[in-house]
């Protein structure tokens, strides 16, 4: 699994990249009470806002940790955005990406790299 | 880590020994949350909540002519109302427009207790300087805590140190000494639930604070679930909701305008607000129900059937307790029959949503039966 700055996940499996938000963003999120993900055939940019996650008090972007095509979106996720906080870095994923360059995945932080940002925040 | 800009209250390094988020309000670092805003929204509606406000500004206004000279900027008639009873009010500026929401009460036999919101309190002290005439006397009441408790529970525990608040009603006041010491208290507050708001001495907030938190009924309460306790009681918060530009016909705030006083029309704004009120204003605060989609968040757009902008979301977002999304916004009058069919966008999208009356949840204030 590796991580972006901005606290997205991705996890790649053959040329399919799941992503989703970090525990650690779900976490400073709280309890999230609304997710909006995209729809399949969407194409997405590394850094496009792809996604949105609302809390209680507000509404938060998730962007595109990669370039590709959605495959899936958590629909999931509309009747029970709960599962965000619950499982963030499993059930909680918000979109299947067909990745069209896997060295972008390669780019992000791995596990050890993300933790150790974590204590620089 | 403190923000160093931020001012504090008494209770800071109690809410920081109770592990809250800690975030920016008003220039207060004040807890967000501490266990988490759903859960400490349910708590509230079915125990009671403890929340520390102290971050609101507190004054007595005394004197002979005290009274007189609140007058004139509020429009509820202060005095006909009885020693021992506040009354919700606004503070208007000449052109009628909201400068602040306030509480103003008779706790005791020497003038107004007033409390006004942390945002607006240094503008509005300083405004009451400067115009209170006479002998009407400001004294900020700087060195004192305000906390509040609100929930089903909330009298039951208050009664168990002080018998006498159990017999309180709705918006009575009272300055007596609890937990020891000199405090005003009235069964009020910003919830929509039964519950107190106490003044207590700043040096001794920690002290009662951590003596009701022992109760097990008693959980503490970040803003966060404040801001949704308070949306859903429909009650509106100054400087989203109502601002020195609405009045408080737009505002839908009537209730606060005493018959008395608009028969005299005697206080400021009075002919905007007479104006409005005989030929109608031009928006009006209305509840929404948003019936699909994302929450409606301050600043989405309300458009009619036909895609046109009509108004504007002031403040919004779930309703834990209804399980769906509502807003509060402003309207041009014709939109805001009950029942009437809008849209609001949010990130581009419409949605449906509905005119529904306020409170969203019903109130639970206790109030006293009648005597026969």
């Amino acid at each position: 699994m590796h991580f972006t700055k901005d606290h997205e996940w991705v996890r790649l499996e053959g040329d399919v990249a799941t992503v989703g938000i970090s525990k650690h963003a779900a976490d400073a999120l709280g309890d999230v009470v609304f997710v909006e993900t995209p729809d399949a055939g969407k194409t997405v940019s590394k850094g496009d806002s792809f996604a949105v996650v609302e809390s209680v008090k507000a509404a938060s972007d998730v962007y595109a940790p990669v370039a590709g095509e959605v495959v899936e979106g958590n629909a999931a996720l509309a009747s029970a955005p709960e599962t965000v906080n619950a499982d963030p870095e499993g059930e909680g994923w918000f979109a299947k990406i067909r990745v069209s360059d896997a060295s972008q995945v390669e780019a992000l932080m791995d596990r050890a790299a993300y933790d150790q940002y974590l204590t620089t925040l | 880590m403190t923000d160093e800009t931020l001012k504090t209250t008494p209770l800071n390094a109690a809410h920081r020994a109770l592990g809250a988020r800690m975030v920016g309000f008003s220039g207060y670092d004040m807890p967000v949350q501490y266990e988490g805003v759903l859960a400490e929204h349910r708590w509230t509606r079915e125990h009671a909540g403890l929340f520390d406000v102290s971050h609101m500004g507190q004054c007595k206004i005394t004197g002979a002519d005290a009274i007189a000279q609140f007058e004139r900027f509020v429009p509820g008639d202060y005095s006909i109302l009885k020693a021992g009873k506040q009354k919700y009010s606004l503070l208007l500026n000449a052109e009628g427009g909201i400068m602040d929401d306030l509480m103003a009460g008779k706790p005791d036999h020497d003038g107004l207790y007033v409390v006004v919101n942390a945002g607006n309190k240094d503008a509005d002290f300083a405004f009451l300087e400067a115009n209170l005439r006479g002998d009407a006397k400001l004294t900020v009441l700087a060195d004192r805590a305000l906390i509040a408790i609100q929930g089903p529970e909330a009298a039951e525990v208050m009664a168990q140190h002080e018998p006498v608040l159990g017999e309180f009603g709705f918006m009575d006041c009272a300055r007596l000494v609890l937990f020891g010491v000199d405090c005003y208290v009235s069964r009020s507050g910003y919830t929509g639930e039964d519950g107190y708001e106490i003044s207590v001495p700043a040096d001794q907030a920690e002290r009662i604070w951590n003596t009701l938190l022992e109760d097990a009924r008693v959980k503490p309460i970040g803003l966060g679930a404040r801001d949704s306790l308070r949306l859903e009681a429909g009650l509106p918060l100054h400087g989203h909701d109502i601002d020195a530009t609405t009045s408080p016909v737009e505002g839908a705030l009537t209730f606060a305008l005493s018959k008395s006083r608009k028969e005299r029309a005697d206080f400021n704004g009075a002919d905007r607000i007479l104006k409005e009120l005989a030929d109608g204003p031009s928006r009006v605060r209305v509840g929404l129900s948003v019936k699909e989609g994302a929450p409606a968040r301050e600043g989405a757009e309300i458009a009619d059937m036909d895609g046109n902008v009509i108004g504007a979301v002031t403040s919004g977002g779930p309703s834990p307790t209804l399980g769906r999304n509502i807003a509060m916004g402003y309207v041009p009058p014709k939109f805001a029959e009950l029942g009437a069919e809008l849209k609001v966008i949010v990130r581009g999208k419409p949605a449906a949503a509905e005119v529904v009356a306020t409170p969203f949840v019903a109130q639970r204030y206790y109030r006293k039966p009648k005597a026969v």
